[in-house]
């Protein structure tokens, strides 16, 4: 068992990743946090809840993660004491989360950076609109907006505003760049622009309209979310959907990852000064969709994962055009991979560029995609392995360089693999059942999700009332542990280099502004 | 260099024939002169702005300029200003904490100006609907011509709003 060294009493949670629960006093956290760092491992999660339905006031969420599986500690806060230990001197990511929990439910780590952040002009210091007695539809009266940006003083130290509107066609957020001449000194973060009180909606709903909220917490990891949402509520009700379901949900997890990395690869391959490569990867990811549309009735797979399984079956002839499929693809990729490798141009602007050490990456936390180019092994797909991916074995790649020429190879390497993994599929799905019916679960559980998406892991921690609709439930995007690196990975480079480094991370606003 | 160009030459063109506009999209009658329409037909300036959306609707706005769909070849283009903008392109529903900035882009837009609605989200507040964090719809926030629906809509369907939008058919000519 991967926690038991842990002194708090551990139950186990049923389902498809290996995951266990506890309670912890607030004051026994940071030796809990230190010990699991020991061990190699690290925070996945962090939010609050209001206990008050069950007379029980707050609530600190922390879910911890190790290549064994993952811990849902909880630590009971009293109304008149909503303190607790400020956690992120043992792990880095725990600063935002901190701060949003502040903002949306007033508990708080009394970290030294008292400034908000989920919480811009649209409610006060003194609203808690997580709170239960809070009603989701109130309107607050607007509060001030001056964040208190760090400034960087010195000769010729000069700022850019970025945001939130940017120039291209992506999600709001602020940058605050401090420069010398065109060189980086320092970037600063302000996100939260998109925060649509995702929290707040999810409580009350069914769960077959939860699955369906879960499904655009972030509209590119769509599958990858409405999978750990029904995983959390399969592992409540103690159903393992039927195999074939389980199949169908790999296949479309990979065409997810498939599609994206596509997509950004040609937007990379834009940025670095090579238009033929967006238009190239662009017409791949357009067929993609066009086959998931055809196969599935969606281009981006919306709303066919349901707990208990999938919403609709392959349609007849659908294994014989995922293979022809996987075999264009393979082919096309390699030749464009061949191209991009040789273009002296490109990968000028791609080697060196946007540099994130392994040591820093491994002391920020950062995860997914972005981790593994700096040599952070965790993929939820090879580790936790939730079947089917126990029988389909991933073999995880990482890169040491960490630059965006490493994250550019992760991509490749990352389409390759979830090419055979698509075949494989291919290979073993039988006839069968698609879903099996939730039955009313026991009241007063729990159940976690964690699967590994395009960008890393999304993890989805559930709580149902008596009635079997959603107490609470909390989404979390791997992007709260990346965002911060992106700022150290732009340090020392030129300002017209930021678009390129921003886009090899590629992270989410909305999955983590929530 | 020479597989990239064989590459090009063998794919080939792949542009499709663009859709048809559709009256039913749109939603205050069209307020602009025949002249003025004239004029963005063949050259229309997009400013896209996230007011708050997951990003689903994003994905399918980047596809308008792949190869299939081609936007440019109509003549439209995205640009990185509202300062250059004839057109907004807006999705989400409004959050409150875009909502400011939302306003300020779309005075930013010169005159005469059109704004497009995207997906369910925008059209409707869709599945975050209206709360202590959301606005909405996006005609909550500001005026808009013509709403296209869909989770996402699809790039076919993007075109026919954009191209509703700057249609001379439904103009009020009263
Ligand atoms: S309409 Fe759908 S895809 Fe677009 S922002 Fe709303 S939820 Fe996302």
């Amino acid at each position: 068992m991967a926690f038991e060294s842990l002194s708090p009493q551990l139950t186990e949670l049923p389902g498809a990743v290996p995951a266990w629960r506890a309670d912890a006093s607030a004051a026994e956290l940071p030796d809990i946090c230190q010990v699991v760092k020991d061990q190699g491992g690290r925070l996945a999660a962090l939010w609050g809840t209001d206990e008050q339905d069950r007379g029980e006031g707050y609530a600190l969420n922390l879910v911890l993660a190790k290549p064994e599986g993952i811990l849902w500690l909880k630590s009971a806060l009293p109304v008149d004491r909503l303190q607790y230990p400020d956690l992120s001197p043992i792990f880095y990511p725990a600063q935002r989360m901190q701060r949003a929990a502040r903002d949306l439910l007033g508990i708080d780590a009394e970290a030294a950076d008292r400034r908000p952040w989920l919480r811009h002009a649209a409610w006060q210091e003194t609203d808690r609109p997580l709170r239960r007695e809070a009603a989701g539809a109130t309107v607050y009266d607007q509060g001030g907006n001056d964040y208190a940006f760090v400034s960087v003083i010195g000769d010729g130290v000069h700022e850019i505003p970025v945001g939130p509107v940017h120039a291209g066609t992506i999600e709001p957020g602020h940058f605050r760049f401090s420069i010398v001449g065109e060189k980086v000194l320092r970037l600063e973060e302000h996100l939260g622009y998109t925060h649509k009180g995702v929290d707040k909606r999810f409580q009350g709903m069914a769960l077959a309209e939860g699955a369906k909220l879960a499904g655009r917490v972030s509209g590119d990891s769509t599958v990858a979310y409405a999978w750990a949402f029904s995983m959390a509520a399969e592992s409540i009700a103690g159903v393992t959907p039927p195999e074939r379901a389980l199949w169908l949900r790999a296949l479309m997890l990979e065409r997810e990852r498939v599609a994206n990395h596509l997509g950004d690869l040609g937007y990379l391959g834009n940025d670095g000064g090579l238009a033929f490569g967006l238009a190239q990867f662009m017409r791949l990811k357009e067929d993609v969709l066009r086959l998931n549309e055809k196969l599935f009735g969606h281009r981006y797979l919306m709303d066919r994962i349901v707990p208990g399984g999938v919403a609709c079956d392959l349609a007849r002839g659908g294994i014989e055009a995922i293979v022809a499929e996987c075999g264009a693809l393979e082919r096309e990729v390699r030749l464009l991979k061949d191209i991009y490798d040789d273009h002296p141009g490109l990968q000028d602007r791609f080697l060196t560029c946007g540099r994130l050490t392994p040591n820093t990456a491994s002391k920020l936390g950062v995860i997914g995609l972005a981790g593994r180019a700096s040599s952070q092994a965790w993929d939820a797909r090879a580790q936790a392995a939730p079947a089917p991916y126990d029988v389909l074995g991933v073999r995880m790649k990482t890169h040491k360089n960490g630059d965006v020429a490493a994250r550019v190879i992760m991509r490749f390497d990352e389409i390759f693999e979830s090419l055979r993994l698509i075949r494989a599929v291919t290979e073993r799905i039988a006839p069968g059942e698609i879903a099996l019916p939730l039955a009313s679960a026991p009241a007063g559980r729990m159940g976690l999700g964690w699967i590994e998406g395009w960008r890393g892991e999304s993890m989805v921690a559930l709580d149902l009332d008596a009635n079997g609709s959603i107490r609470s439930c909390h989404a979390h995007d791997p992007s709260w542990q990346n965002w911060p690196a992106l700022a150290f990975a732009v340090n020392g480079n030129i300002v017209p280099d930021f678009p390129l480094i921003n886009k090899s991370f590629n992270l989410s606003y909305s999955g983590c502004d929530l | 260099m020479y597989q990239l160009l064989k590459q090009i030459v063998s794919v080939g063109i792949k542009t499709e024939a663009p859709p048809q506009t559709d009256e039913a999209l749109r939603v205050v009658s069209q307020r602009l002169k025949q002249e003025i329409l004239g004029m963005f037909a063949g050259s229309l300036a997009i400013r896209h702005v996230d007011a708050g959306s997951c990003n689903g609707c994003e994905l399918e706005i980047h596809m308008l300029n792949n190869p299939y769909y081609n936007i440019e070849g109509l003549g439209i283009k995205f640009v990185a200003s509202p300062r250059h903008a004839d057109l907004l392109l807006v999705t989400g529903p409004v959050s409150r904490n875009m909502e400011e900035a939302l306003k300020r882009t779309y005075d930013a837009v010169p005159e005469p100006k059109l704004v497009v609605a995207v997906g369910d989200c925008g059209c409707s507040g869709g599945i975050f609907g209206e709360s202590y964090a959301s606005c909405g719809r996006i005609a909550n926030v500001i005026a808009v011509d013509v709403a296209v629906p869909g989770c996402p809509p699809t790039p076919t369907a993007l075109m026919q709003g954009i191209l509703t939008a700057i249609s001379a058919a439904g103009r009020n000519h009263a």
